[in-house]
C-alpha cells in the first residue's frame, strides 16, 4: 500500500514521545518509525461532531502531528447525545475551542489549526492544498460532494463517514488508483428525501463506531500498513450489530477521477444538490407548494383567522412538544384524508420542514385545493416565535 | 431471493428491513419488489425507469452497474440484492 510520507527526515520523537507511544513502538506494524510518521503527518478533519469528535481524539493520541479542525457551529444541548468531544459547560461555545481545548489537554505537543468557516468551493483547495489526507465528518450532500472533488483535484485521500439512525457506511476516497465518491453515487439525492441527523435522529453511539473506523483508516495510510477500505465500501448496521462489504469501483467515466475528467475545478455544490438560494421574498414556492413563515402562522392565529393545521410529526415528538396542530403522523395520511378538510387551506407543520413539504406534496396530488408549508416547522416556532416550546 | 432494503426506505417497504422475492434474475427480483411494495418505485426509479443515481444496487457484494449482463444477470435463490443509497448524516 502507497505510503503517505516519502521525505527523507522525519521527525525525532522525544523522550515523552518515546514513553507516551510505547504501546505503538512495541507494534511490529509501528515501531519508532511508523511513530515518526504519525508525528510529521497533517491530517484536516471537516467537521467537529458526531464523526469528528471520536476521530480527533483517537488521531490526537495516535500522536498525529497537526490536526486541522474545520467548523462554524456552535454548541448546543442536543450535541451532547452524540459529540463527546463537547461538555455541558461547552453549550453555546464556539464548537472548534471546545474541540481544541479537549485534544491539547489529551496531547499537548499536537498542533491544532482551526478552520472557523464553513468548507466552499471558494475556499477548500487553498484549506485542504496543506494537509496529507482529509477525513469527511461533514453532514450534509453539498459538503461530501465538495470534500470529494477537492481531494481528487488535489490527490488526498478522503477518509470518508456517514451515518443515519443506526446504519453507517465507510470508505476510502481518492486514492491514487482507487474510486471517489462520485464513482459511487454520481449524483445526490433530491433534498428531502434523505432526512439529516436532526430530522430522521441517530443512535448517539453511531457516529463514535464510524468515527473510530475513520480513525483507523486515517492512521494506517499514514503508516502504510494493512489493508485500506479503498475500493470497498464498509457498512455497520448497528441494531443487527453486522459488518458487511461491498465492492466498489473506480469508474472510467467519473466526471472527477475518471480518465477524461469534465469536472476540472469545484463547482456549486448547494445548485447540484438540488437546493436554491434562499428567497427573501413574500412568495415562496417549493416544488409548487407555497410557503408560510412562523410568524405569519401566528400573525393568524392571533387575528382569530380559520387556520387548518395539521402535524405530521410522530406522536412521540407531539409530547415533548406541539402547537396546537391536529396530529397525524406522516405516515398516517394516505389512510386519514378524511379528517383533512379539503374546503379548507391546508397548513401542514413537523419538525423542521422537510417531512410537511413531502406531505404537502402529496395532498396536492391528492387534489387538494389549498396547501400551505410551515417553513422551519416547530424548531423555527421555538426559536421565534415562543422559547417555552421544548426543542428537541 | 432476499432483497436488503436501506433505513431511508423501509418505511415504504411495510418497515421491513429485507424482503423475499421469487425472480430468476435482477430486474425479475426488483419488478417483484416493486410490485408487493409500489411506493418504493417512484424512490428507486425514475419516470424513464432507470435506478435513480443516489442509489446502488448490489448482487452480493458486486455492484450491478459492472456485471457484463447488469440487470438481466441471472439470479440464484441464495443470492442477496442489496439497495444501498447514499446518506450524509456525520453530525
Amino acid at each position: 500500500m502507497a505510503t503517505i510520507h516519502q521525505q527523507a527526515t522525519l521527525p525525532e520523537l522525544t523522550t515523552d514521545e518515546l514513553s507516551r507511544y510505547s504501546r505503538h513502538l512495541i507494534l511490529p506494524e509501528v515501531g519508532i518509525e511508523g511513530q515518526q510518521k504519525l508525528k510529521a503527518a497533517r491530517v484536516l478533519c471537516v467537521g467537529t461532531g458526531g464523526l469528528g469528535s471520536p476521530l480527533l481524539f483517537y488521531l490526537a493520541a495516535a500522536g498525529v502531528g497537526t490536526l486541522g479542525l474545520v467548523d462554524f457551529d456552535v454548541v448546543d444541548a442536543s450535541n451532547l447525545q452524540r459529540q463527546i468531544i463537547h461538555s455541558t459547560k461547552d453549550i453555546g461555545r464556539k464548537k472548534l475551542d471546545s474541540a481544541a481545548e479537549k485534544l491539547t489537554a489529551l496531547n499537548p505537543a499536537l498542533n491544532v489549526i482551526k478552520h472557523e468557516t464553513m468548507l466552499t468551493s471558494l475556499n477548500a483547495l487553498e484549506i485542504l492544498k496543506d494537509y496529507d489526507i482529509v477525513a469527511d465528518g461533514t453532514d450534509n450532500f453539498p459538503t461530501r460532494y465538495l470534500v470529494n472533488d477537492a481531494c481528487v483535484l488535489l490527490g488526498k485521500p478522503n477518509v470518508y463517514g456517514s451515518i443515519f439512525r443506526f446504519e453507517g457506511q465507510a470508505s476510502v476516497f481518492a486514492t491514487k488508483d482507487g474510486p471517489c465518491y462520485r464513482c459511487l453515487y454520481s449524483e445526490p439525492p433530491p433534498p428531502g428525501l434523505v432526512p439529516s441527523c436532526a430530522e430522521g435522529g441517530v443512535l448517539g453511539i453511531l457516529p463514535g463506531l464510524v468515527g473510530v473506523i475513520q480513525a483507523t483508516e486515517v492512521i494506517k495510510l499514514i503508516l502504510g500498513k494493512g489493508e485500506s477500505l479503498a475500493g470497498r465500501l464498509l457498512l455497520v448496521d448497528a441494531l443487527n450489530m453486522r459488518f458487511r462489504e461491498l465492492k466498489l469501483r473506480k469508474n472510467p467515466e467519473c466526471p472527477v477521477c475518471g480518465a477524461h475528467p469534465t469536472v476540472t475545478q469545484l463547482i456549486d455544490y448547494q445548485q447540484f444538490c438540488g437546493i436554491g438560494p434562499e428567497n427573501k421574498e413574500e412568495k415562496i414556492l417549493k416544488n409548487g407548494i407555497p410557503q408560510i413563515t412562523v410568524r405569519e402562522l401566528k400573525r393568524r392565529m392571533d387575528a382569530g383567522e380559520d387556520v387548518q393545521l395539521i402535524d405530521v410529526r410522530e406522536p412521540f415528538e407531539y409530547q415533548i412538544a406541539q402547537i396546537g396542530g391536529k396530529l397525524i403522523p406522516q405516515n398516517d395520511v394516505p389512510q386519514r384524508l378524511a379528517e383533512i378538510d379539503r374546503e379548507r387551506e391546508v397548513i401542514v407543520h413537523c419538525k423542521s420542514g422537510v417531512r410537511s413539504q413531502r406531505i404537502a406534496e402529496f395532498l396536492v396530488k391528492m387534489g387538494y385545493p389549498r396547501v400551505v408549508n410551515l417553513t422551519g416547522g416547530i424548531m423555527a416556532w421555538a426559536d421565534e416565535i415562543d422559547p417555552k416550546v421544548t426543542k428537541y | 431471493m432476499t432483497i436488503y432494503i436501506p433505513t431511508p426506505l423501509r418505511s415504504f417497504a411495510g418497515g421491513q428491513d429485507t424482503v423475499e422475492v421469487a425472480a430468476s434474475t435482477i430486474a425479475g427480483a426488483l419488478e417483484g419488489l416493486t410490485q408487493a411494495h409500489p411506493e418504493l418505485r417512484k424512490h428507486l426509479f425514475s419516470a424513464e425507469g432507470k435506478l435513480r443515481a443516489f442509489v446502488n444496487l448490489y448482487l452480493n457484494d458486486e455492484d450491478v452497474r459492472y456485471l457484463p449482463e447488469k440487470e438481466a444477470t441471472a439470479v440464484k435463490a441464495a443470492d442477496t440484492l442489496s439497495i444501498i443509497p447514499s446518506i450524509a448524516g456525520g453530525d
